[in-house]
């Protein structure tokens, strides 16, 4: 519970604990020629609007393995029914099994009712799996689409919980997202408007926070039509390089050369044919 | 300093921070919630709706960790709309809180939750019922979540037996915008629901219309 401790100094917030030392060392750096590395990034951001007609689901493109890169360019957006996509953050094997998984029962369970799937059955699959794993499936999600009953957003957060809203944002980028989105929503956008306000979440998460890179995906969900467009927006194009390091042939001098033809001996011979009819 | 490099929100369980409360009235009773969602120190949902409808004349108030009590008041509205077809009739507010108590008690160990039930029947008209801990008790009025813990000194010098509709809902606003202004875990806007014969009505006062009390920053002109 809380306790009051006047003497203590905040854990939140920014520390600025490092930056004497940091000072320290680029003065050393620059002095020897070198500059600071950069900041590394790991994480995503995803987010969803609800608009006049539809959905607009939002997302960046970059996996991180700790502190690499592993994909430039993946696919954070899924399917999971003709008229239901859903964005994932967290875990990348979690949110892809998962989405997979209910998407398959889904349209299952389509084929039995005899309709097209709602967005609140596929809320429900979601969070009584996530739920019954008790968090370690590390899937926190985005879902939106149109059904019968208009068009949906769920945000479903890694132990079950769910919340229903307008707009909402995910992932190591959210807070960045979010500002851009508690600034500028309005209800009942065009889908113009939509589209572009999701891009500047996005971009916000890429650009402000450590965690998200590369492109901008969206996804639009009406009520007859899906728009899955991949990429929006190449925020992050790479650069062209101003020269040509290629060293010619002949820069490095030959000062000397000498063979040495290795003595093998044939050993054994196995020949094995294949079948090959 | 944190401990690990990522913000402590990224991975916290999310949890409704929260302050809840239920009012018994000669002929019903009012049940209320604030609308904050944290996650470690980020709000996720600052407009949530923690008042859930088990049944058209039984409510239950959510607090604790978001996804227990998400799927509690989930298995409760479902067993209870099973047992309500069955009976043929409305559910008793005791049949439900006992249900939500089963739940609460056999899992003891595993949830952080706990649902406050609220409701009208026939039998013994408007009923609160606690369920903290897998206890079942029916109490006059009951508050529950963190930021229950700074109004127990409002609640029990305001409650007196014999209030009406009104004084119901206006007493469990004054006592919420209190506990909103000093918990730092609840937050946003008012959800009401009174439960009576008649039926059940929502209501929702916003920030701006929420009662002011003491702020320190009022105070100076």
């Amino acid at each position: 519970m809380a306790s009051l401790s006047v003497c203590q100094p905040q854990c939140g917030g920014f520390s600025f604990e490092n930056s004497k030392r940091n000072a320290l060392l680029e003065a050393e750096f620059t002095k020897l020629g070198h500059s600071l590395p950069a900041a590394r990034k790991t994480g995503t951001t995803i987010c969803g609007v609800v608009f006049k007609d539809g959905v607009v689901l939002g997302a960046d493109t970059r996996a991180t393995e700790g502190m690499i890169v592993a994909d430039k360019n993946c696919s954070k957006i899924h399917y999971i029914s003709p008229n239901i996509y859903c964005c994932g953050a967290g875990t990348a094997a979690d949110t892809e099994m998962t989405t997979q998984i209910i998407s398959s029962n889904l349209e299952l369970h389509a084929l039995s009712t005899g309709r097209p799937s709602r967005v609140a059955t596929a809320n429900r699959m979601l969070k009584q799996m996530l739920f019954r794993y008790q968090g370690y499936i590390g899937a926190a999600l985005v879902l939106g689409g149109v059904d019968s009953a208009g068009p949906h957003l769920y945000s479903i957060y890694p132990h079950g919980s769910t919340d229903k809203l307008p707009y909402v944002t995910m992932g190591s980028g959210s807070l960045a997202a979010m500002a851009v989105f508690e600034d500028r929503y309005k209800q009942d956008m065009e889908e113009g408007e939509a589209k572009q306000l999701v891009r500047d979440a996005i971009a916000a998460g890429i650009f402000n926070d450590l965690g998200s890179g590369s492109n901008i995906d969206l996804c639009v969900i009406t009520k007859n039509n899906i728009d899955y467009i991949r990429p929006h927006d190449k925020a992050n194009k790479k650069g062209v390089r101003s020269g040509s390091y290629k060293y010619k042939r002949g820069t490095t001098g030959v000062l000397t050369k000498n063979i040495i033809p290795l003595d093998l001996e044939l050993v054994e011979e196995v020949v094995q044919t294949m079948d090959t009819s | 300093m944190p401990l690990s490099s990522e913000p402590s929100w990224l991975n916290c369980e999310v949890s409704t921070g929260t302050t809840i409360m239920a009012v018994e009235f000669e002929g019903g009773v009012v049940i209320g919630s604030d609308s904050r969602v944290s996650a470690g120190q980020s709000v996720v949902n600052r407009v949530m709706n923690k008042l859930s409808r088990l049944h058209d004349n039984v409510y239950c108030a959510l607090s604790g960790s978001a996804a227990d009590a998400q799927a509690v008041a989930d298995i409760v509205d479902y067993q209870l709309d099973l047992h309500s077809i069955a009976m043929g009739r409305l559910p008793l507010v005791r049949s439900a809180a006992n249900m939500v108590k089963d739940i609460s008690y056999k899992y003891k160990e595993e949830l952080v939750a706990h649902l406050i039930v609220a409701g009208w029947d026939k039998r013994c008209g408007g009923q609160v019922f606690g369920t903290l801990g897998g206890l079942l008790i029916r109490q006059p009025f009951a508050v529950g979540g963190s930021g229950s813990t700074y109004i127990y000194g409002y609640v029990d010098a305001t409650y007196r037996p014999g209030m009406s509709k009104e004084d119901c809902l206006q007493f469990t606003t004054n006592a919420l915008s209190l506990a909103m202004g000093r918990d730092g875990s609840s937050g946003g806007v008012v959800y009401l629901v009174s439960i009576t014969e008649k039926g059940t009505e929502e209501k929702v006062v916003l920030g701006n219309n929420l009662p002011q009390f003491f702020d320190d920053e009022t105070q100076l002109v």
